[in-house]
This record gives structure tokens, C-alpha cells and sequence, in this order.
């Protein structure tokens, strides 16, 4: 159990190191440099050569990486030759509003997946599925950014009751800061909602036709405890199993998603970094981006292994 | 000669009894149609079109749409959003269909490979693919649109790579499973070469894998390119592409609303049709699925 885990653990932090030589490798595959983006008005290749100079960047590649990788490890990456701020804090003032905007999305997802999935599997194939099944599919082929630009629509210029764009703090204003993030939430949550809805669907109507929910239902116990209590409750591991696998997803849905709403997060970062070629912010955010997924991903299989005995057991078979 | 007859004969059994299946159920019908009408939107696209997509008239300017001689109103610039549209179909099938095609093409050798071989190739196989996955999808679309260049081929490219690891992870599995079988087994012990047993005998038993996947890959690519031109990395004006059209629309949604509503709908029924049409044939090609 212990050597599986361990493995496990050394997998992905190999995984980790070809993924920091993959993004450093790509970034540097970019069209132009940064020094080229950064003297645009000049062109001049004096200038150009002084700021490969300064940030290293006329240095072997292998000798840039190495030294990116040591500084990376010690928690510093580098500086930003376009904002002059180091890449960590800007990463640091980014993080909170990703996560914060990522949480309510996943708090959205929850809150209409997982009724409505327990409501098209007490009676499958009935209107209820039917409904539920369909607007999940509707969620699933909804494009983030046109879902974004109709609720901007809708409630920002047609009933002015939501900003269409920007964010505010929650430190400097709570409920501006929920109003700003509300539509992004929504938007992001939807896709998952739909996910959500369709694995808490299965996932009790399995439950429902097990031996020990025929148990219940025969003690007598109201339909509200038998469902509730017994089906959902042993349904929802698989729905976290497969909410945390949907990471990948979310980071994906996040860079559309502030684009459209326009909010300085991580998304947006990562797209401003490739269209100005900032090769330290772009290394920083999507190193992060990698190891955050692949943290995610170690976990979801360790709490697997931990709460199902049977994986834990088959684990120990060669595949 | 008679097995080779018998085996045909069961496969076209089998498709048959496919499309019957398809065709039973309602909401894949309906996405049959959709993707169909889509099709015929691409490729009759200049028949159709009341307008040139590209031709400005700053005479009518972000004109409304339902009156007047532009049926679906005009953008910023004059250019007739109808025209615009149908023409738009056709950059998101092509990018939808190529890119799958693509990340098909290139992916499926690589998988059976890995599966059939196992050992150091699969192990560097399956770990390339690891540290692939540890992005996600239109991270490496948008970093590889970055690097090439924003275009109609790179959008392609971009996301066919994209797709490579999902299915070369699918197919490995797939192969994985098929080589323990009696039949693989049984053409080792005859001599056959790994190359015939691989293309000849293991491909077409994982064909439907491998179709259910694309069919899921398409409108995920779609939805992609979309992506990419929205953010200004993909197809650029003045080729029309829904993406791009959604764009531009984002500056002008108090004055112009409808801009931001027609591409949109152009790709949500698109989309919605071919996932319709891939969960049909998922079904039927799996019947346990459902």
C-alpha cells in the first residue's frame, strides 16, 4: 500500500519535471522574444541584445532552463521584463481571485447538479429525466463565452442589474465583489452542473436498485431518508471523483471566462503573457497550472485507493 | 474463403443493426439532421449567401436585423451577418473535422503501438502522453495557436495535437484488452507479422472505440476553433468564423445585441447536434452504455 502510494507520488513529480521542460521548451518557441515585444518602438538590435542580456535569455537553453528550475525550487521565478514585478507575487495576487471565482463555479454546479440528478433517478426515463437530461446536454454544448455574452446581455444591457465587466476585491467590497463574479460563476458552473447532474443520475439509480436501499425502503424508513440518507450519500464519492477530474476543464473554462468578464485571474494573465510574450510570467502560470492538475489528479486517485477497498485490491494486480 | 465471406457478412449485419438503432431513437435523428443541414451550409455556402461575407457597406452600418435587405442585420462595418454565418460554417467544420481527422490519423499508430508492444515504448509512450495531459486541452491549443501563428491550417494543427494524447490513451487501452483475446494469440502462434496483426485484425475490433471517440473529438473541436478566434489567436477577419464574429460583437453589444446572439446560436445548434449524434451512435454501437 504504502511502495503504491509512493510510486505513485514519484510518477507524478517526474510527470511535474518533463512538464516544466515542456513549458519551457514552448515557451521559447514563440514567435519573437520578449526583448523583441519589449522594444517594439525601437527595433533597435542594440537594445535588443542589452535585455537578453539582462534576464538571461542569451544564455544556452539548457543553461537558462537549469537555472529557471533551481530559483523555481527555492520559490523564486523570475521577474516579469514586461511589468518589472516578480512572476511569485504576481502569481500570489492572482491566485485568490481564480480560486475564489473556481469555488463558486463549483458551488453552482453542486447546487443544480446534484438535485437535479437525484431527481431524474427516482423515476428514470420519466418527464423529469427527460427535462433534466436535456438541459444537461444543452449545458454540455453551450460554448463558456457565448453563454457569457447572453447573460451579459440579459442582465448588464438589458436590465442593468449586474456590471458586465471587471471585479472588485472582496477585502474592498463583499457584495460588489459577488455581484462582479456572479455571471462568471454561473457561466463556469454550468458545464459542470451538467456533469454533475449526469453522474449523480447514474450513480443513485444504482444505488437505488441495491440490495441495502431494498433493505431500507423494507425497515419502513420514509422515501426522503432512503434516498437522501442511503443512495445519495454513498453516490457522491464517485461525484467528487469526477469533479476533481474535471479540473483540467475548469482551468480551460477560467481563461475563456475572464476574458469575457474581463477579471485579472490567472486565465487572464496566461493569455496577456503569451500575447507579450513574457516568458517568465508565462513559465510561472503554467508550471502552476500543470502542478495544481497533477496534484489534483494524485489526490483523486489516493482518496480513491483510501475509500475503496476494492481498488485497493485490484491495485495490487499487474495490469 | 467461406470464413473470410462469413466474417463480412457479420459485420454487415452489424452495421446494419447499427443504423437501425441509430435511427430508433429521436434525439439522434435529430442531430443526424442538424449535422447534416450544417454540412450543406458549408458546402453551398456561396449559393446561399445573399451577400459577399467580406463586402463592407458604410452606408448600413450595424443596421438591424428582421427589416430591411439584410435579413440578420449587418456588423461594424456593414458586412452582412447572415452571409457571414454560412460562410462561418464552413471555417468551424473544416477546423472540427480536419483537427479530429488529424489527432485520429496521427494518434492511432502511436496507441496501438504502445498497447500491442508494451515495455520501454509504451512506457515512454504512456509517459509523454502523461505529462501532455498535464495540461489542459485548450492550454496547449492556445499555446500551440500562439507559436504557429493565428490561421485557419495552425488552428487545425493546433488542435489535432491537442487530441493526440486523449486518443492514444483510448486506443492503448483498447489494444490492451484486445491482445489477451484467443484470436490475437492464435495469429502470434501462426507467424503472423506484429504489423498485419496490429492494421488487419486489432484495428478494426477497436474501430468502435475509436469512433466514439472522434465523434466526440468534433464538436469539442468546434467549439475550440470557436474558442481561439474569440480570444483573437484563431481564424482572423475578415474570414468569416463564428469565434471571430462573437468577438468583434463583444464591443458593440449595447448598440448591435444581436451580434452577440446569431454566431452563438450557429455554434450551440452545431455543437448540440453532433454531441446528439455522437451519444446516438455511442448507443448504438454499445448498447451497454446506455
Amino acid at each position: 500500500m504504502i511502495g503504491r502510494v509512493g510510486v505513485r507520488i514519484s510518477t507524478s513529480l517526474l510527470t511535474l519535471f518533463l512538464a516544466s521542460i515542456a513549458v519551457f521548451l514552448a515557451v521559447r518557441a514563440l514567435p519573437g522574444g520578449p526583448a523583441v515585444a519589449l522594444s517594439a518602438e525601437s527595433g533597435d538590435p542594440g537594445v535588443i541584445a542589452a535585455i537578453n542580456r539582462k534576464y538571461g535569455f542569451d544564455q544556452p537553453v539548457v543553461v537558462q532552463f537549469f537555472r529557471w528550475l533551481g530559483l523555481a525550487l527555492r520559490g523564486d521565478l523570475g521577474t516579469s521584463p514586461n511589468s518589472g514585478l516578480p512572476v511569485g507575487d504576481v502569481l500570489l495576487d492572482r491566485i485568490p481571485i481564480t480560486l475564489e471565482l473556481s469555488v463558486l463555479a463549483l458551488l453552482v454546479a453542486v447546487v443544480i447538479g446534484v438535485p437535479a440528478g437525484v431527481l431524474a433517478a427516482r423515476r428514470p426515463a420519466g418527464t423529469g429525466d427527460f427535462l433534466a437530461s436535456t438541459v444537461a446536454l444543452a449545458g454540455l454544448s453551450i460554448p463558456h463565452f457565448w453563454f457569457g455574452i447572453l447573460l451579459i446581455l440579459g442582465f448588464s444591457v438589458g436590465l442593468h442589474v449586474l456590471p458586465a465587466a471587471g471585479f472588485v476585491p472582496i477585502l474592498v467590497n463583499p457584495l460588489s465583489n459577488l455581484e462582479h463574479l456572479l455571471m462568471p460563476a454561473i457561466v463556469l458552473g454550468t458545464g459542470f452542473a451538467a456533469i454533475v447532474m449526469r453522474q449523480t443520475r447514474s450513480a443513485v439509480i444504482d444505488a437505488l436498485t441495491s440490495d441495502y436501499v431494498r433493505t431500507a425502503r423494507a425497515k419502513g424508513l420514509s422515501e426522503w431518508v432512503v434516498v437522501g440518507s442511503h443512495a445519495l450519500r454513498n453516490s457522491l464519492i464517485t461525484v467528487v471523483t469526477v469533479l476533481g477530474l474535471q479540473l483540467g476543464a475548469l482551468i480551460a473554462g477560467v481563461v475563456t471566462v475572464e476574458q469575457v468578464f474581463d477579471i485579472p485571474g490567472l486565465g487572464k494573465l496566461t493569455l496577456d503573457a503569451v500575447f507579450e510574450r513574457d516568458y517568465p510570467t508565462l513559465q510561472g502560470v503554467v508550471l502552476l497550472t500543470a502542478a495544481g492538475y497533477v496534484i489534483a489528479n494524485l489526490l483523486v486517485d489516493l482518496s480513491y485507493t483510501l475509500l475503496n477497498p476494492r481498488v485497493r485490491v485490484l491495485a495490487g494486480v499487474p495490469r | 474463403m467461406t470464413a473470410v465471406a462469413t466474417v463480412l457478412t457479420g459485420r454487415a449485419l452489424a452495421r446494419r443493426r447499427m443504423r437501425r438503432r441509430l435511427l430508433a431513437r429521436p434525439l439522434s435523428v435529430i442531430g443526424l439532421i442538424g449535422t447534416l443541414v450544417a454540412i450543406a451550409v458549408a458546402l453551398f455556402a456561396p449559393l446561399i449567401s445573399p451577400y459577399d461575407p467580406a463586402a463592407t457597406d458604410f452606408g448600413s452600418v450595424l443596421a438591424a436585423p428582421f427589416h430591411g435587405a439584410h435579413l440578420l442585420g449587418t456588423d461594424q462595418l456593414g458586412r452582412d451577418v447572415l452571409s457571414r454565418m454560412f460562410f462561418g460554417a464552413r471555417t468551424s467544420l473544416i477546423a472540427g473535422v480536419l483537427a479530429t481527422v488529424l489527432g485520429t490519423v496521427v494518434a492511432v499508430p502511436i496507441g496501438l503501438v504502445a498497447g500491442y508492444f508494451r515495455g520501454w515504448v509504451d512506457t515512454v509512450i504512456s509517459r509523454l502522453v502523461d505529462v501532455v495531459l498535464a495540461f489542459p486541452f485548450l492550454i496547449i491549443a492556445v499555446g500551440m495557436a500562439a507559436i504557429l501563428g493565428p490561421s485557419l491550417s495552425n488552428v487545425v494543427i493546433a488542435l489535432g495535437v491537442g487530441q493526440i494524447p486523449v486518443v492514444i490513451r483510448v486506443v492503448r487501452g483498447e489494444v490492451l484488452a484486445q491482445r489477451e483475446l484467443e484470436y490475437v494469440q492464435a495469429e502470434t502462434v501462426n507467424g503472423t507479422p506484429s504489423g498485419v496483426i496490429l492494421f488487419r485484425h486489432i484495428l478494426p475490433n477497436i474501430s468502435n472505440a475509436i469512433i466514439v471517440q472522434a465523434s466526440v473529438a468534433v464538436p469539442t473541436a468546434i467549439v475550440g476553433a470557436a474558442v481561439l478566434s474569440f480570444l483573437g489567436i484563431g481564424v482572423q477577419p475578415p474570414t468569416a468564423d463564428w469565434g471571430n464574429m462573437l468577438g468583434d460583437a463583444q464591443g458593440y453589444l449595447a448598440q448591435a445585441p444581436w451580434l452577440g446572439v446569431f454566431p452563438g446560436v450557429a455554434i450551440f445548434l452545431t455543437t448540440l447536434s453532433f454531441n446528439l449524434l455522437g451519444d446516438g451512435i455511442r448507443d448504438a454501437l454499445d448498447p451497454r452504455s446506455r
